[in-house]
């Protein structure tokens, strides 16, 4: 050989740490691309200057007439948030049961909840566009919270029931040994140490909820549209206003970066149904 | 109350909502795909509850929707699309996701600086990635001009979603940098349980990396691989967010989606009955690759 082993070997990790670098750079490009946008003038983004006089105006802009995101931030929060306080404490109980106990036809139960979250979501869309126009709540909140729910129960159901999984069983036999109800228990021993795990699970929800796109396009169209769907909205006799839409997306996305960090390594297991641990 | 009631009235709430939610619409759209059902006609305007259900005289009409999508040439068009896409955006966003995943794992070198910027693309959302790759691939002041500006001028003036393959380019590449860092750190959690002595064993037996990597890691992250291909196929196949938001399906129906298609038939021709019909031919696959996912998922517990 013409080089030494260990020449070798270094010209291997600076080649691995050179892959990952490129890796990381065209992670971050995109998402930079979008930040870098919101600071500029109209004029800056047509030009491809890396500097340019940033400036606030647009997070002003968005705000104001016609775009009001404000509405759009509002409606995205209380979607989120009642999807998930209405999902959540009902994914616990039946996480709790599903975890402590053996129920007929237990598995095909459990089962079917979790392969939902498979079925795309234009085919729920279909019947419920129809019974929502016939009971006239479309563009509702309500009605969009109550599809959304399609999306974020087998989610819940399955995290949760992880987090049960792993509390020993045996705290719960001393507190009924010494005579406390099944209710008791629940409310005084498996809540409290549930706790972190079911905030986890509701995080998640709330990022599934809050950047779901396909049930709010088609079910809104004026008073319940959400964030992801208003980014439409920043269109001018000129073209498309990149600048603004930029802006918009700093506020979609900063958000969920915080929550998603937070819940960093249950974020993975989340979505594959705990398949990697 | 006693437990053997309690049990079952706990999970009761969580399978009604389920029911309602996902199951009622599934079977609903089953019905609606053996019906002429169009939203813009007076007859089917009328609300579910006063809407003259004509049994069964039709019967020869029943499978109209199926049959009309036999010959249905945009159909054809969609699922071909949604072929070429899963295909490309599954093998390259694991395979992507193997190499990246092999290079930041326990042993690997550089590991914990990057993976907390994993994290990131799959935390977005993909409305809003459509939309800013879009932006991205602007042909007069996009990033991606200015990329190749610098580096290959002759490619610099491309108009990447006015031109037909370079918009499916397009959509696989936003879908690859929605999905790869996630599968990144799915797999990295599947090598973490790769035995090292395993590894060492084989190394001191003077296999080289490849001959390592062929017999002792891929065999045991092979569950996990698998987990990772059957999930992002599923989600491959029912692609629409970024079809809506980058492409709109275009150039003319070149990047729609079968997803897209059925959308666009429901909520801009109104065709209720046929949308569901097409439904049923995303639905039916999906049934047997969550099948597949179950399988991979319960088999190791």
């Amino acid at each position: 050989m013409i080089f030494s082993r260990r020449f070798t070997q270094q010209l291997l990790d600076l080649l691995q740490f050179l892959i990952i670098l490129v890796a990381a750079i065209v992670i971050l490009v995109p998402i930079y691309w979008i930040v870098s946008g919101a600071f500029k003038q109209q004029v800056d983004i047509f030009q491809l200057k890396l500097l340019f006089t940033p400036t606030l105006e647009n997070f002003k802009i968005i705000f104001q007439d016609p775009y009001h995101l404000e509405e759009k931030l509002l409606n995205s929060t209380l979607i989120a948030f009642f999807t998930v306080i209405i999902a959540i404490p009902l994914a616990t109980m039946a996480a709790y049961s599903f975890s402590r106990f053996r129920l007929k036809g237990e598995r095909i139960m459990f089962v079917t909840i979790l392969a939902t979250q498979f079925v795309p979501a234009v085919v729920i869309v279909l019947p419920f566009f129809i019974l929502f126009r016939d009971l006239g709540i479309l563009d509702t909140r309500l009605a969009l919270v109550l599809v959304n729910l399609s999306l974020i129960m087998p989610f819940a159901i399955w995290m949760i029931k992880g987090f049960m999984d792993s509390i020993p069983i045996e705290t719960e036999e001393a507190a009924m040994v010494d005579g406390s109800s099944r209710i008791q228990v629940i409310i005084n021993v498996v809540v409290p140490m549930a706790l972190p795990g079911v905030i986890t699970a509701a995080i998640f929800c709330f990022i599934l909820a809050w950047n779901e796109f396909l049930f709010a396009v088609i079910i809104t169209t004026n008073k319940a549209v959400t964030l992801p769907v208003g980014l439409s909205m920043f269109h001018a006799e000129e073209g498309v206003l990149w600048h603004l839409i930029s802006a918009a997306g700093i506020m979609i996305m900063m958000p969920m970066f915080v929550l998603a960090t937070l819940i960093q390594k249950h974020f993975v297991q989340g979505m594959t149904m705990g398949a990697v641990r | 109350m006693r437990d053997r009631h309690l049990k079952y009235l706990f999970v009761l709430p969580a399978l009604f909502v389920v029911t309602a939610t996902a199951i009622w619409p599934l079977s609903q759209s089953f019905y609606l795909s053996f019906r002429e059902w169009k939203l813009n006609r007076a007859r089917d305007s009328k609300p579910l509850w006063e809407y003259q259900y004509d049994g069964l005289e039709n019967i020869a009409y029943l499978f109209d929707n199926y049959l009309y999508a036999l010959e249905d040439d945009l159909l054809w068009n969609s699922i071909r699309v949604t072929s070429i896409f899963t295909v490309a955006s599954v093998l390259a966003s694991v395979g992507l996701a193997l190499g990246l995943a092999l290079l930041l794992a326990p042993g690997g070198k550089f590991r914990l600086t990057v993976r907390t910027l994993l994290i990131l693309p799959f935390a977005m959302s993909p409305a809003l990635i459509g939309v800013s790759w879009r932006f991205m691939f602007q042909p007069d002041f996009g990033l991606f001009k200015a990329f190749f500006d610098v580096l290959i001028p002759p490619l610099a003036d491309m108009d990447w979603l006015g031109d037909t393959t370079l918009a499916m380019v397009a959509l696989v590449g936003s879908d690859v940098w929605h999905w790869t860092p996630y599968l990144t750190l799915v797999l990295i959690g599947g090598l973490a349980t790769v035995p090292q002595d395993a590894r060492e064993a084989a190394m001191i037996d003077g296999a080289g990396s490849w001959r390592v990597f062929m017999d002792v890691t891929l065999p045991s992250i092979l569950p996990v691989l698998a987990v990772c291909l059957v999930l992002k196929t599923i989600f491959s196949l029912k692609m629409f967010d970024q079809v809506y938001m980058l492409t709109n399906g275009g150039p003319g129906n070149s990047t729609q989606t079968l997803a897209h298609y059925i959308y666009f038939n429901g909520f801009k021709y109104y065709n209720m009955g046929y949308a569901s019909a097409v439904s049923y031919l995303l639905v039916i696959p999906m049934f047997g690759l969550t099948w597949i996912y179950m399988k991979l998922v319960f088999l190791k517990k």
